[in-house]
């Protein structure tokens, strides 16, 4: 199993080097890929059937306790045969689709690390392997979104999905923790599980929920995150079929559906999915009949049935979790042909705008078939496996207690919707008279239709005998989830309220479509609510964070030398200034400091003069010598107070600085009054704080006692040890020998420093 | 004294800094040499001073027998003292050249690495 999930990322990684033989339609043969995974995948059906996962451990990061962990159970069976099975028809038709692309290779990585991910998200037992899968399917989708990289609102598109679901993977990654905590470090979900802990009576339940409901409506798409799933659509068609509706929006579902036996049961899980779930595919619902672009409406519609999936993950009665079941692949079934058609539409007639799209079946009329099949399926029609959904839908919501009125009515509502989206899709373009302007249209290759339609035969094939679905995939599912439910499907279930329910969705959505026409006066309608929309407000949200934080940087990060110092040197000031303050003030004890002598005034006084006329000369010759005059009176210091050798040092330096100072200067203009009073004032200030706060460290540490035991180690070893007399010397070159001669090695460097640049002629005057 | 050296020090470590803060590049280099000298007289004041003795054994003596002043402190201070040498050296040339080059002085106009953009 392991080898399943990582064939997609070997795959994309060998295509870096015989990529380019997959140009020229050659790129047909990659759907050798999906098709054998699909063939393994289904070749476990029977013992999953009976009831026994298939698991795999692979040992990864055992000190943190995650484990490749594969479970191959009911439901990661169903999502692995639908990531395979459409994934499949995808790579035949994109072979096609991308044939003259520069790029097809590319394209071909992203999905296949895409259905990679995409497989080892569904299987994994282990929250944390889940975890980067998911993240995984956030990235590849990021690249697939934005493949058309030289368009800008692809790249935006791109950015904006991979926001929304990467802020909804750091939740998940937060309740992986969690969870993984509140079971005793436990990450795998089935040993979590077995062990029976009772996640709902723990403190952290709240908390978990929120991270797991965050992570599920970013990445399925719920209201109000579901803005970024319509932008999606800059991707290619196929990429919308297999990522935006068949597959990776599921994701969120799937989590839900996987999470639900460990934390479904309580008020706190059922009320906010029921709710979420309910609004977003109303909402989604009625905001699909006001757009004109095939791959809008066919977005919305998406969310519409993502809302209603939630929804019954929410309601999470045996019934509710079956007609869920059901639906995940119904809707993979009907839905990604009508995008792949879509697609279609696009390359041949070259344009996805349903008001002009028309009479298309008199050129293509498989793809006609394909449409109209799908779009039966989508409606709910009986005999297709869109109506086992639809019924056992309101099987589900009609059983679901105090809301049963509400929820039925809403699921009626997005039916009529639904139906409306699937026919102006799927059959809208083909009907009425063929226009002027498509008569060059003409069927596309077999690569292209026959992957839709086989899809859409596959959604009535099940229709017809749901049963066999219903054993094979959706049992074993509904088993792991909901021991003991019942999961027996059929097409036939008497006359009763859901049959009435069918019909009036079946005739409410037949009116709404013959009468309701898609216009573009309607699209600009709701355009103009965009500014209130949840995707209005999340734009103005990231735009204003940019504004901020751009100014944030550009106020720290000005480039200038003097503010970054000024910043950090306020910040010291406060810090060290409070820790003295509330040190307590600082007692000078005078009797234990040394006596102060006339001369010692006098070569203060010099000092002082000095340093205030380096500071305030206009003249620079006369800075450097007011300089120089400090750096000897420092000199005297020394020599008062017992340092002949640092007196010696400062010295010669100070002379040699003075001298090569004065060398230089002469070439150099003089001062020019360029700082403000106010920021002289500001400066002042800062330096004389500084400098205070310098003072009172002195002064506090001058008041402790000091240990001199390193100096007497080297007082009393000097002569025994090394034969010198001189201490300091004996210190610089015995001792501490080896510091040195790194000192020397810096000395040296700075020479070579000096040295290149005196050479240094520069060539461009 | 220690006091009225510890104020020194301040003072020292005031003028350094005011002039780093200045946009000229020749009264950074100079306040940079100033606050090195305050650093130090930090350092010589915090190992305590002491006044004629220097950590130099007397004659045929093998131990220093009296009080002496600390050479810790010392050693630390001269090799310091050296090494800023080599900054000091190193920036005043560098500024030599960049004025050579630039024809200017002014820190906030050689802020750009790329010439065009000055």
């Amino acid at each position: 199993m392991l080898a399943a999930v990582l064939s997609g990322f070997v795959f994309a990684f060998a295509l870096r080097f015989v990529g380019r033989y997959l140009r020229n339609g050659n790129a047909v043969w990659a759907t050798a890929l999906p098709l054998g995974l699909f063939v393994y995948f289904a070749s476990l059906l029977p013992q999953v059937g009976r009831g026994e996962a298939v698991t795999e451990v692979w040992e990864w990061a055992p000190s943190f306790g995650v484990a490749l962990a594969f479970r191959a159970d009911g439901l990661a069976l169903l999502f692995a045969l639908i990531i395979t099975g459409i994934g499949t028809l995808i790579y035949w038709y994109t072979s096609n689709y991308l044939k003259d692309h520069p790029s097809v290779d590319r394209f071909f990585a992203y999905l296949s690390i895409f259905m990679g991910a995409m497989l080892g998200m569904v299987l994994s037992d282990d929250l944390i392997a889940l975890f980067l899968f998911w993240e995984l399917t956030s990235i590849s989708s990021f690249f697939l979104i934005g493949f058309k990289n030289e368009e800008a609102a692809s790249r935006r598109a791109a950015l904006t999905a991979l926001t929304v679901t990467g802020l909804g993977g750091l939740l998940l990654l937060a309740a992986a923790v969690l969870i993984g905590q509140a079971a005793g470090g436990e990450y795998s979900l089935q040993t979590i599980r077995e062990g029976g802990l009772d996640l709902t009576a723990h403190p952290w339940y709240g908390i978990i929920l929120f991270f797991v409901f965050g992570a599920a409506f970013t990445k399925s798409a719920q209201f109000p995150f579901h803005f970024w799933l319509p932008g999606a659509m800059k991707a290619p068609s196929p990429v919308s079929a297999y990522l935006h509706s068949a597959t990776m929006v599921k994701a969120g579902v799937y989590l839900l559906l996987r999470l639900s036996p460990l934390l479904g049961g309580h008020d706190y899980w059922h009320i906010p999915l029921t709710i979420v779930g309910a609004f977003t595919m109303v909402y989604a619902g009625v905001n699909l009949l006001f757009r004109t672009d095939l791959k809008s409406i066919l977005a919305y519609s998406t969310v519409a049935a993502l809302g209603v999936l939630v929804m019954l993950i929410g309601v999470g009665t045996a019934e509710a979790m079956l007609a869920a079941l059901v639906f995940v692949p119904a809707h993979a079934l009907y839905k990604a042909p009508l995008f792949l058609i879509t697609g279609i539409l696009d390359h041949s007639a070259g344009s996805r705008d349903v008001t002009r799209l028309a009479g298309l079946r008199h050129v293509m009329w498989p793809v006609a078939l394909a449409g109209g099949l799908a779009a039966l399926s989508n409606a709910g029609f009986p005999l297709s496996f869109g109506f086992v959904g639809k019924d056992l839908i309101y099987e589900a919501t009609l059983h679901s207690g105090s809301w049963a009125y509400w929820l039925t009515g809403a699921a009626v509502l997005t039916g009529v919707t639904l139906f409306y989206g699937g026919f102006i899709a799927g059959v809208k373009p083909f009907m009425g008279v063929l226009p002027e302007s498509f008569k060059a249209a003409h069927l596309p290759p077999g690569a292209l239709w026959i992957p839709p339609l086989l899809a859409a035969a596959a959604g009535i094939f099940f229709g017809l005998f749901p049963g066999l679905a219903g054993h094979a995939l959706i049992a074993p599912a509904l088993e792991g989830l909901m021991p003991g439910a019942n999961a027996h499907l059929a097409v036939w279930h008497g006359f009763n309220t859901v049959l009435l329910l069918s019909g009036i969705t079946l005739a409410a959505g037949a009116a709404l479509y013959y009468f309701f026409k898609p216009s573009s006066g309607k699209e600009a309608f709701v355009e103009r609510l965009e500014g209130i929309s949840p995707k209005g407000i999340a734009e103005r949200i990231s735009k204003a964070a940019m504004a901020l934080f751009g100014a944030f940087t550009h106020t720290l990060q000005n480039g200038f030398l003097r503010y970054y110092i000024l910043m950090i040197l306020s910040f010291t000031i406060a810090l060290i200034g409070y820790g003295l303050y509330t040190g307590g003030p600082v007692n000078v004890d005078l009797s234990r400091m040394t006596e102060l002598v006339g001369y010692e005034i006098a070569l203060l006084g010099i000092m002082l003069i000095s340093v205030l006329f380096t500071v305030f000369t206009q003249s620079r010759l006369a800075a450097v010598a007011a300089m120089g005059v400090t750096g000897y009176a420092l000199c005297l210091l020394f020599v008062f107070y017992s340092a002949p050798d640092l007196a010696m040092t400062q010295f010669t330096i100070d002379t040699l600085t003075v001298i090569l100072f004065v060398l230089v200067l002469y070439r150099l203009p003089r001062y020019l009054p360029i700082s403000s009073p106010g920021s002289r004032l500001r400066d002042g200030a800062v330096a004389l704080a500084f400098g205070g706060m310098i003072t009172a460290l002195a002064l506090a540490v001058l008041n402790e006692p000091m240990t001199p035991e390193v100096s007497a180690f080297y007082a009393e070893n000097a002569y025994t040890m090394a034969k010198g007399k001189n201490i300091v010397n004996v210190i610089l070159v015995d001792f501490r020998g080896a510091d040195t001669l790194v000192e020397i090695s810096v000395l040296t460097i700075a020479a070579i420093g000096v040295y290149s640049l005196l050479k240094l002629k520069p060539t461009n005057d | 004294m220690e006091v009225v050296l510890a104020l020194m020090t301040g003072v020292l470590y005031a003028a350094g800094i005011f002039l780093i803060l200045r946009r000229s590049f020749v009264k950074l280099i100079i306040g940079l040499i100033l606050l090195g000298n305050g650093a130090n007289l930090l350092i010589f004041l915090l190992g305590r001073i002491t006044k004629g003795k220097p950590p130099i054994i007397p004659g045929e003596l093998k131990t220093l027998a009296d009080a002496y002043a600390d050479p810790v402190p010392q050693a630390l201070i001269l090799t310091a003292i050296v090494i800023s040498f080599g900054l000091q050296s190193f920036a005043i040339i560098l500024m030599k050249q960049a004025y050579r080059i630039l024809q200017t002085d002014d820190l906030d106009e050689i802020r750009v690495s790329e010439k065009e953009e000055i």
